[in-house]
């Protein structure tokens, strides 16, 4: 006998009223595409449930892509019978040997009203023949190591033991586009992650400035974006060549606000992305008062040159936080390689904490930026990063 | 030439030397300079090291590149046990261990270490149990090889794993050069911790390894300095090595998938043909790894055989290359518990992929040619 599907539970998508089928359509779709290097596993769904077919697959290597894709709320590995007692029995005993666990207790739930026995007469049947039939478990039904629970549905008996937990959130898609200002730090991938965790689905941007920003910053973006990929589908990332627009900030500004407008020119950009691929909102990894960029009257000050939602998910959270979140979703070492991006190269001496709008506007109103912004949006480059995307580069040497 | 030493050493894969050769000539900067070069020979060696972890099915920056399985070995168990002594001092390994991890556990005892040596049965495998029982309180490190380099024995290393998961204090180290590309090792599903793997025994060249740390591992570099590959293997990387260790880890990993019928088919056939000829033991278990076979021909010293399988280009081998200088007896046999006549007798045959099924015949006709000549002689 072998754990032959594992079985989905969506939580709170379930609460999600009449967008449900869409939503677990997206699930399904999503999931279904991050199999795709296990050819017999196949999604399915029948009256409220979700497995993941095995047919013939290790369960483990596909139980660890489940735990990553958002809208699974847990998951459980699962053996399929006939709705037979002798074949329920046999396999609640594989199941409880399979799990490491001392102490037990069998939930049975019966559905199929055909059934000949109850849902309490189950629980006795199966209870004993697991005692009789193993050495040394014992039945606690109140904090038991694990619970065997014994589905008997119409179609077949499910015989699951224990619960690993999902990645929680909302399948990637279901809530739209965002366009993510990625600068290769700690914090914007961690906001990406966030953003997609409920359900959006992201762009990114990233502003190069060639010859001050080198290869090795680029493609570092392209590593973090690699990671968020793993979380979801595909992801576009646009690379603006930033240097002369930057060059010119700092040339016709005064130091104190190069920073500021700078940054009001990203989100220029920005939203002019958003609007050429569709995209509603932009998502940030700002963070209130962490550096003296982002202090309130900062943020009064950039976000005026947009009206598009701005969606900052690390708005409240401590650094550590961050990092705590950057670790486990494996993009800090690649965060703290030490290569300068286009807003660690020109620091200003002393940055306005609290800039303002009127003085930016007037400042701004002095030069025309215009056909710099231009240049830089014309000059995109969009590359698109896939779980796949495998550089070919090397393929003589290794 | 029949070449059947392969467990000594493999034939280098003319593609791996290539690959050598031009990554070596093309990409010769530092990957720590800061420069385009030294920008795209970090980019070649970090792609390299994907490429591997996605074999290895772990993470890039879990793959640290070595000189081979000894240096491997003595990275995992002198610097889990330099990092961690103050939480315990007691290593777990077995009998039968390569000379690299034995001898490096030996040399901790005179820092103070203890180190509970676990017994085999006469096929080389240890008992679950067994480690069960020796592991202490203070117990910091457990060291099993997953294929005995003599023997072929497949030590329970996904059982061992799972046991040792209850050790949450404990690290698990597996010398898996013998068993790569050849014998399945889910380094996940057996919650090993450090891996050990060697370049020149899968068609690759000598001098290139890779060993695993899992990523909450910490260990106690054996060299300090620039701080290299995540600060444990300070010094230059050596990219054209690493390259070519995950050239010929693709090669040996798409032979497994394809091959692994043609392997166990040569091996079935020569324990077939070895087993009905008189005078000739098996000490290899049945169910070992498809690519290596130890027998004994008691009474006939195992020098003589070699080199009469010698003058007809047939190469095999006594006990491990790397003990075959010192004199007589085999420990990995002597550990068995097997008689003295058998334990200063063993021969080892291991295979490769590129083997023939016509090489195989000709081997047992000369092996048992051989043999008869001696036999004649002695009456
Ligand atoms: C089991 C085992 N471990 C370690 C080694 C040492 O590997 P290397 O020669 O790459 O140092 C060998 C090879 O002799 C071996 O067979």
């Amino acid at each position: 006998m072998q754990y032959d599907h594992i079985l989905i539970r969506y939580g709170e998508m379930a609460l999600k009223g009449k967008n449900i089928r869409s939503f677990i359509q997206a699930l399904q779709e999503n999931l279904q595409v991050k199999l795709k290097d296990f050819p017999n596993a196949k999604v399915k769904r029948t009256q409220g449930r979700m497995f993941v077919l095995l047919n013939g697959h290790e369960p483990e290597p596909i139980i660890e892509i489940c735990k990553k894709v958002f809208g699974i709320h847990s998951l459980s590995l699962a053996l399929k019978v006939e709705n037979d007692v002798e074949q329920i029995k046999e396999a609640a005993l594989e199941a409880l040997k399979k799990a490491d666990a001392r102490t037990f207790k069998v939930a049975a739930k019966r559905v199929d009203k055909n059934f000949p026995h109850g849902s309490l007469e189950m629980n006795q049947i199966v209870g004993s023949h697991l005692l009789v039939n193993t050495e040394g478990y014992t039945v606690d039904v109140h904090e038991p190591d694990v619970e065997i629970k014994v589905e008997i549905r119409e179609e077949a008996t499910y015989i699951t033991s224990e619960n690993i937990s999902g990645a929680g959130g909302l399948p990637v898609g279901t809530a739209g586009k965002s366009l993510l200002l990625l600068s290769g730090g700690i914090d914007s991938p961690v906001a990406g992650y966030l953003a997609m965790k409920r359900g959006v689905q992201l762009e990114a941007i990233h502003f190069h400035s060639p010859p001050y920003t080198s290869e090795r910053a680029r493609q570092k973006v392209l590593d973090l974006t690699k990671k968020l990929v793993g979380y979801g589908k595909s992801i576009k990332v646009h690379i603006v060549p930033f240097t002369k627009l930057q060059q010119e900030i700092f040339r016709e500004m005064p130091d104190s606000y190069a920073m500021t407008i700078m940054r009001r020119m990203m989100f220029r950009i920005a939203e002019a992305v958003c609007e050429q691929e569709n995209i509603l909102s932009l998502t940030t990894g700002e963070n209130l008062g962490q550096v003296a960029s982002q202090t309130m009257e900062s943020m009064h000050a950039i976000n005026e040159v947009t009206n598009y939602p701005v969606i900052r998910p690390l708005i409240a959270m401590d650094k550590a936080e961050v990092v705590d979140i950057s670790k486990e979703i494996d993009t800090y070492e690649i965060s703290i390689l030490p290569y300068e991006d286009c807003c660690t190269i020109f620091v200003p001496k002393s940055p306005k904490t609290r800039p303002r709008r009127d003085k930016i506007n007037a400042l701004e109103a002095r030069h025309d930026f215009g056909p710099s912004i231009e240049e830089a949006i014309a000059g995109i480059e969009t590359i698109h990063i896939t779980a796949k995307s495998e550089d070919t580069e090397f393929e003589d040497l290794l | 030439m029949i070449y059947l030493d392969n467990s000594a050493t493999t034939i280098p894969d003319p593609s791996v030397v290539e690959s050598y050769q031009k990554a070596s000539e093309k990409f010769f900067a530092n990957p720590s300079s800061v420069h385009q070069l030294g920008g795209a020979t970090e980019k070649l060696l970090q792609t390299a090291k994907q490429q591997a972890a996605s074999f290895l099915q772990v993470d890039a920056n879990e793959i640290i590149f070595t000189s081979g399985g000894t240096e491997g070995n003595n990275i995992a168990i002198k610097g889990i046990a330099l990092e961690h002594q103050n939480r315990g001092k007691h290593i777990i390994t077995t009998a039968v261990e390569h000379p690299s991890v034995d001898e490096a556990c030996q040399s901790l005892e005179t820092l103070g270490f203890e180190v509970t040596v676990l017994p085999v049965d006469e096929k080389g495998l240890v008992d679950v149990r067994d480690v069960k029982e020796a592991i202490r309180e203070d117990t910091i490190l457990v060291s099993i090889m997953h294929v005995n380099n003599e023997l072929g024995t497949i030590q329970p290393i996904e059982k061992i794993g799972k046991l040792l998961s209850n050790y949450p204090k404990l690290y698990f180290h597996v010398d898996a050069v013998q068993s790569l590309g050849k014998v399945p090792l889910d380094i996940q599903k057996a919650q090993i911790d450090l891996c050990s793997f060697s370049g020149h025994k899968i068609h690759g060249l000598k001098g290139t390894g890779i060993l695993f740390v899992r990523k909450q591992v910490s260990l106690f570099p054996l060299f300090h300095g620039g701080g290299q590959e995540n600060g444990l293997r300070s010094g230059t990387e050596n990219v054209a090595g690493g390259v070519s260790m995950v050239r010929a880890l693709r090669l040996i990993k798409e032979k497994q998938q394809n091959q692994t019928n043609h392997l166990q088919a040569m091996h079935d056939y020569l324990w077939n043909e070895l087993e009905s000829i008189e005078g000739v033991q098996i000490n290899s278990p049945h169910n070992g790894a498809p690519h290596i076979l130890n027998l004994s021909v008691p009474g006939i010293k195992p020098e003589v055989i070699i080199h009469m399988l010698g003058e007809k280009e047939i190469y095999i081998s006594t006990k491990s290359a790397c003990s075959s200088k010192e004199k007589d007896e085999s420990k990995v046999l002597a550990a068995c518990g097997l008689p003295r006549e058998i334990t200063i007798s063993g021969l080892r045959i291991s295979l490769s992929y590129n083997n023939t099924q016509e090489e195989m015949e000709r081997f047992v006709a000369s092996l048992k040619e051989a043999i008869h000549q001696f036999k004649e002689v002695l009456r």
